[in-house]
């Protein structure tokens, strides 16, 4: 794999990278606006979304780069972390909110709603609400993930039902009775830890958090595919039953992985929503989760690095073509996909580290690396 | 059975316990018997060829003995373990390792973590999790790839094996299990007449100390194994004796060997 071929201080370099990158950008957003080097707000919220989605990206790299477990409902983890992180920000609001009421949220103020549902008790400390952002998502993932698992669904009905998972979730988030904002979702966010979250110090930290989060997350993802249990997890995406007949229980290595994977996600979601300053059941849309797998097949699948760059580059091309011509952003998305998947198999990552060890590699390998690029399982 | 006398490797007294014990094993698939009725015994320390037609269930077997189809009826005994009750991993565990009959290795792992990967080990997630590499494994899978031909190809992907080497590293594979029992599907297939007598030599040598059950289609492999063979047809067994005792049985002339 390429980050193995990365080495330690490469990795490390690799790591550094969204943490600088973050502490730059912030420091230099802070600069007074007529300083020539004044990074503006919109440049720091839009990094920060790209590099929560990096960090999504990067979970569904783990699962589906090194266990080939495709999951199309990633989107779903990180929505839930959102949701939780979202619902901590609502109580942080109090009395300053349209109806002043101190305890109860607007919406259910709108709704008539005479007290707080038992499910929002809690999340007005933070501690508890960091809790449930790993927690609610690393729920979901282990209970979906033992039943999948357990009966031994993969590839394509595994891919399919974790598509239905969260368009379920989508539809029940929409509905006003759930408690959690209905179609509107969760916003108008004042503070959070009590800084200010319009305050660009605020906007800056969270940047920095996201990339100092980031930068963690490959580290420990590193670590983890590169151990003796990585290569486990490697043996089980390309020999499933070779790795089972040799006594390794691949059910509990799946689920294992697909829950941190899932809590990954939660985080990811969770640095999302204050940064975007809004939560919604959009974010569980189906597509959102294709997105995701289409940004590691155009960074890389399996590489790590690749999932982290496809996020980035994809969404600020998505940032370009949306301001610029709305309407064509799905046919380009779904073109690359296509395009990556037919002459990058091993996406942009691969152009570059891949290219001398590919012609090194014989002819027969070489189709091996390529075939699998996009195999959902064996 | 009708099984004749013959000798056999490790040839074992009548009441000494058997180390598999199949017993009017049948599985069916949407009404197709691929096995029926299928009954064989192995002593500890026994080599057994079994030979039959493509779709005499051979394969069929083995994902029986190993816990990868259950059957609908009959019994699996492996000692006193009942084995149409444990799952792959378990069955893996009480020590009976298996070679697929299309050569399966890890092929984006080096052939020496191939067999790191094989080796006999806590294999919990959790274990596996904080496991480092100890010098006595790797001296264990250098010993292994050596008696499998492999060792100049140590660092290499196993992707980049040749059809005949990636059956010699599965091989290798399952005796990094340290096994008992081996049931090696088809390991000469697509083998050069070369390779096929290495592959005789090398099951030979890892049948003087565990037990063996090989199936093959070439027959000059199988005469030069030695061993008690088994002939199977249509899901059950027709025949069983040595190779010369079962290659003059007009059943196995007609349905197998005549042909
Ligand atoms: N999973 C399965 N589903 C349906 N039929 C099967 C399955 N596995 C094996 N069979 C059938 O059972 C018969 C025995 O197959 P197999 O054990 O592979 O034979 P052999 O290994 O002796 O060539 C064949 O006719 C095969 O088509
Ligand atoms: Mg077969």
């Amino acid at each position: 794999m390429i980050s193995a071929r990365l080495g330690l201080y490469g990795s490390l370099l690799v790591a550094a990278v969204p943490l600088a990158l973050t502490i730059a950008v912030g420091l230099l957003s802070l600069l007074p606006a007529d300083s020539a080097l004044h990074v503006p707000g919109y440049v720091v919220t839009l990094l920060g979304k790209y590099l929560a989605y990096a960090l999504l990206a990067l979970s569904v790299d783990l699962v589906w780069g090194y266990v080939g477990i495709l999951s199309l409902g990633h989107g779903a983890f990180f929505a839930l972390g959102g949701y939780a992180m979202g619902m901590y920000l609502m109580r942080q609001i109090g009395t300053r909110g349209v109806y002043g009421d101190p305890v109860l949220p607007d919406f259910m103020v709108f709704l008539n709603w005479q007290e707080l549902p038992w499910y929002w008790y809690g999340f007005d400390h933070f501690a508890f609400a960091a809790l449930m952002i790993v927690l609610v998502p690393g729920a979901l993932a282990f209970v979906f993930g033992y039943l999948a698992f357990r009966s031994r669904v993969s590839g394509v009905y595994l891919s399919i039902i974790t598509q239905a998972l969260t368009f379920a979730l989508m539809l029940a988030f929409f509905r006003n009775d759930m408690g959690f904002g209905g179609n509107n979702g969760l916003t108008d966010f004042k503070d959070l830890l009590g800084a200010n979250l319009q305050a660009g110090s605020t906007k800056a930290g969270l940047l920095i958090a996201t990339g100092a989060f980031l930068s963690f997350f490959f580290l420990v993802c590193r670590h983890l595919t590169q151990s003796r249990f990585g290569k486990v997890l490697i043996a089980i995406r390309d020999a499933e039953s070779r790795t089972r007949f040799l006594g390794y229980r691949v059910e509990r290595y799946k689920l294992l992985v697909f829950t941190f994977s899932a809590m990954m996600a939660g985080i990811g979601g969770a640095l999302y929503v204050p940064q975007i300053g809004i939560i919604n059941p959009s974010e569980f849309e189906p597509a959102n989760s294709i997105e995701a797998v289409i940004w590691v097949a155009v960074g890389g699948r399996g590489t790590l690095v690749g999932s982290m760059v496809g996020a980035v580059i994809v969404n600020f091309a998505k940032t370009v073509l949306t301001g610029t011509f709305p309407e064509i952003w799905l046919f380009v998305l779904g073109g690359l996909f296509i395009f990556v998947t037919l002459f990058m198999p091993r996406g942009i990552v691969g152009l570059f580290t891949g290219l001398r060890t590919w012609r090194s590699q014989p002819a027969k390998v070489r189709k091996q690396l390529t075939g699998r690029a996009l195999e959902a399982g064996e | 059975m009708n099984a004749a006398p013959v000798a056999t490797i490790g040839g074992t007294p009548e009441s000494m316990q058997p180390l598999l014990y199949l017993d009017g094993i049948s599985v069916s698939f949407d009404g197709f018997k691929a096995l029926n009725g299928l009954s064989l015994v192995l002593d500890p320390g026994e080599m057994r060829a079994v030979i039959g037609p493509n779709g005499a269930g051979k394969t069929t077997m083995m994902d029986v003995i190993t816990g990868k189809t259950r059957p609908d009826s009959g019994k699996a005994m492996f000692r006193e373990a009942d084995l149409t009750q444990l799952d792959e991993a378990e069955i893996a565990a009480l020590g009976i390792g298996r070679k697929f009959q299309k050569p399966t290795v890890f092929e984006m792992h080096s052939v020496f973590d191939n067999l790191l990967l094989a080796l006999k080990a806590d294999r919990r997630p959790s274990r596996v999790l904080f496991a480092s590499t100890r010098a006595i494994e790797r001296e264990r899978a250098d010993g292994i790839l050596e008696m499998v031909r492999l060792t100049g190809m140590r660092g290499r992907m196993a992707g980049e094996l040749s059809h005949g080497q990636k059956q010699w590293l599965e091989i290798g594979i399952l005796l990094a299990q340290e096994p008992e029992l081996l049931l090696v599907d088809e390991p000469a297939a697509g083998m050069t007449d070369a390779e096929t007598e290495q592959t005789t030599e090398l099951l030979r040598r890892i049948n003087e100390t565990r037990s063996v059950i090989v199936v093959e289609h070439d027959m000059t492999f199988v005469r030069a194994l030695a061993v008690k063979v088994t002939v199977l047809h249509e899901g059950s067994v027709l025949a069983e004796g040595s190779l010369e005792h079962v290659s003059n049985d007009p059943r196995v002339i007609e349905v197998y060997l005549g042909r």
